[in-house]
């Protein structure tokens, strides 16, 4: 059956466009961007988008889904659940599952269970290493074959620097990115949060921004070297900002993500030894704060990624120290990031444009756009609605959101993939 | 004022008016120490738990002696950190010894925070004994007795804390006391000792011994936790005595009537030389006795009285 969206505010990045504009979708594409009212409804189902933003579908490059392997936290069936209820219509997920996602055999489950869950697109990540452990490359060809889109070993860095030079000239062979988790062990070491003041009053190990950013320039001249795609994930500092901003000034093929949390808390969210607050890399300062912002609206950072990773009360309700790291993402993504909107720190199309056009192109795969003829990845958006986060509502399985609680302005209310409705909020109709 | 807590969690939570109460209301407990039937009823029918996680000689020994004095019941369960690994939560311990009703539960833990964990979770009063790195609140009450005995005062002295600051509880905990009691604080070690922010917490930071101790009212040498470091913070103890060692010589450029502290246990030879630490401005073993004193009042407080 073919949809009208009516009404809406077409926002689209991709090809700068910011409209009132009626959007029909048929045979799960986008068959036409018309002039209000000029699209007959006769036949089709009306949605009134009056009041709404109509935006490419978001896409979510990084997040964790646990299945195979730790369907306690999460499967893929809730993680895409919570990913369309968030308004993604896509996500990336990260191949530290158990067994990792190193072969085909783990990619094709992934993708499997995905077209049963029929929520969200999912796109694997596969390991850099057999087992990410550091040692041997995995199989790029054959994974790239069977659907993988990127490759990483998230969760841990590659420490060897030969190793990472090797996986980037293997990668650039078969046209794959390498996400890189910058992060060197030496100098986290124990450390269990950011190194500073707060740090210092909880008596917790800390961890530097220095630990980040002397492997975000590693990897940058090792991608200048290779000519590799290289995207740097979850950047948490300034320092990082800088160095990144440098090489993309430079002319180098460089991406990078952050996550919302970088942008939305500092490390005094720790205070009282919160384990929500506890995540890799560590939240970081109000300087640090300001230049993520910074780089989000001057694009120095090409994706907002909520880097989603569940865990039970089993890693969470813990002294802080033995608490696993990770933070739930997916549903607050979006109004965490329409905040810096609210505040003009970025506008709408730049807002958009980090949540979908952006890490479409960082992964190199369709969406992204509202072009006419593609697919009718498709998320509505109520840009001022006020709403209290709760995590008892939340689709994942896990609750480990330092934002409960929280009262956010934007919402998503419906979220379309290839066309079909796969959810929308209750009360529409 | 009264002090009305349910637990005692660290220095950073205590107003001076607390700390006050809780000195003056050790400096008169100490008295009992001296009776011939060292014993008052003031926590008879009361149960003491002390946990400890990490190995302790005086301190545990102190919250037991204190205890009894007051005439509670007590109850020691040493944890060894292995075995809590593999077995049980932390939080299922607790809720475990809470099902034998004890009235408060003292606990020593390798994971900072973590009697704050307990605290949120368990109806009985916790006591802070040493967590982690973060705090051991009530070293730094009895550091505070020991000082204000020697010095009628607490209000404008020099401390100087020297030593490895960056694996000390102890020093958290004193840098807080001391400067919320009026008192001005110099820290001082090799840098690798001393974390970043630490002028945050109100102290002076320094490299040097030489300057730390200069016109110092009170030196309070910290023991070297060799079993915390690991590697890299310094190259050879024999260079570390020379540069950071507390050796007579040091006496001479503080005050006449310096008193030297250490909270022990030492490594003598190598943070403090033996004829300092047991010369005649050293207040250490005054410092034992004025622990047992400062947990009988922090009991007696948490536990004693119409509150019980």
């Amino acid at each position: 059956m073919s949809l009208l969206i009516k009404g809406g505010l077409v926002v689209d990045p991709s090809t700068h466009l910011e409209d009132p504009l009626d959007l029909l979708v048929e045979q799960g594409k986008i068959a036409a961007l018309e002039p209000p009212g000029s699209i007959p409804e006769e036949g089709r189902r009306v949605i009134a988008a009056a009041g709404l933003v109509v935006a490419p579908g978001l896409i979510d490059m990084h997040v964790h889904l646990r299945e195979p392997g730790e369907e306690y936290k999460e499967t893929i069936c809730t993680g895409t659940r919570a990913a369309v209820q968030g308004g993604f219509t896509a996500v990336a997920c990260m191949p530290n599952t158990k067994p990792v996602n190193d072969t085909t055999a783990v990619t094709r489950l992934i993708l499997d269970q995905a077209k049963v869950a029929g929520n969200a697109r999912v796109y694997p990540v596969g390991a850099v290493s057999l087992g990410s452990k550091g040692e041997a490359l995995s199989e790029y060809g054959d994974l790239k074959a069977a659907g993988v889109v990127a490759l990483s070993d998230d969760g841990h860095p590659v420490s060897n620097s030969m190793l990472m030079r090797r996986a980037l000239e293997y990668a650039k062979t078969f046209d794959l990115p390498v996400i890189s988790h910058c992060e060197d062990l030496q100098l986290s070491a124990d450390g269990v949060m950011h190194e500073g003041k707060v740090s210092l009053q909880l008596g917790l190990k800390g961890v530097p921004g220095a630990a980040e950013e002397v492997m975000v320039y590693r990897d940058l001249t090792l991608a200048a070297l290779t000519g590799a795609r290289l995207h740097i994930a979850h950047v948490s500092t300034a320092g990082s900002v800088a160095i990144i901003r440098l090489a993309k000034a430079m002319g180098l093929a460089v991406s990078a993500e952050t996550a919302p949390h970088y942008f939305s808390l500092t490390d005094a969210a720790v205070l009282g030894y919160n384990t929500h607050a506890k995540v890799n890399p560590p939240l970081r300062t109000e300087m640090d704060v300001r230049s993520i912002k910074e780089a989000l609206r001057d694009g120095t950072l090409d994706a907002v990624a909520s880097d989603h990773a569940p865990h039970s009360s089993l890693e969470k309700e813990l002294e802080f120290a033995a608490a696993a790291f990770g933070l739930i993402g997916l549903e607050t993504s979006l109004g965490l990031t329409l905040k810096l909107v609210h505040e003009g720190t970025l506008n709408l199309i730049q807002a958009i444009e980090r949540l979908s056009t952006g890490p479409a192109r960082v992964l190199g795969v369709a969406g992204g756009t509202l072009e006419v003829g593609s697919p009718a990845d498709i998320t509505l958006i109520d840009l001022n609605r006020e709403w209290t986060v709760d995590v008892g509502t939340f689709a994942s399985k896990s609750r480990n959101c330092p934002f409960d609680g929280w009262i956010l302005k934007g919402k998503a209310v419906m979220t379309i993939v290839g066309g079909k409705v796969v959810w929308e909020e209750e009360g529409r109709g | 004022m009264e002090f009305r807590r349910k637990d005692l969690l660290g220095v950073a939570d205590l107003e001076p008016e607390e700390i006050q109460l809780i000195l003056d209301t050790a400096a008169s407990f100490k008295e009992i120490s001296t009776r011939p039937i060292k014993k008052v009823p003031t926590l008879r029918g009361k149960t003491v738990v002390t946990m400890f996680y990490e190995p302790s000689t005086r301190t545990r020994m102190s919250f037991e002696i204190a205890a009894k004095r007051l005439s509670a019941d007590t109850l020691n369960l040493t944890v060894s950190a292995s075995s809590a690994v593999k077995g049980e939560t932390l939080a299922d311990t607790a809720h475990n010894l809470e099902a034998m009703a004890p009235d408060v539960l003292v606990i020593r833990h390798y994971a900072s925070g973590a009697p704050h964990y307990l605290a949120r979770r368990l109806k009985c009063g916790v006591v802070n004994a040493g967590d982690g790195l973060h705090e051991h609140p009530t070293q730094a009450l009895l550091d505070l007795l020991t000082v204000r005995e020697a010095k009628g005062t607490l209000s404008g002295l020099k401390v100087a804390i020297v030593g490895d600051i960056a694996h000390s509880r102890v020093a958290r905990s004193d840098i807080q006391a001391f400067t919320k009691m009026g008192s001005r604080v110099t820290v001082a070690g090799p840098a690798t000792m001393l974390p970043p922010y630490l002028e945050t917490l109100g102290a002076k930071v320094t490299t040097s011994l030489v300057e730390a101790v200069r016109d110092a009212d009170v030196i309070m040498m910290l023991r070297l936790q060799l079993e915390r470091m690991g590697q890299m913070f310094l190259s050879t103890l024999r260079e570390y005595s020379q540069f950071f060692g507390l050796a007579p010589r040091h006496l001479n450029l503080a005050k006449d009537d310096v008193i030297i502290m250490h909270p022990g246990p030492l490594n003598r030879g190598v943070e403090i030389s033996p004829e300092v630490a047991d010369g005649p401005h050293s207040l250490i073993l005054e410092q034992v006795a004025n622990g047992v004193a400062v947990r009988m009042a922090v009991l007696y407080f948490l536990i004693g009285g119409e509150k019980g």
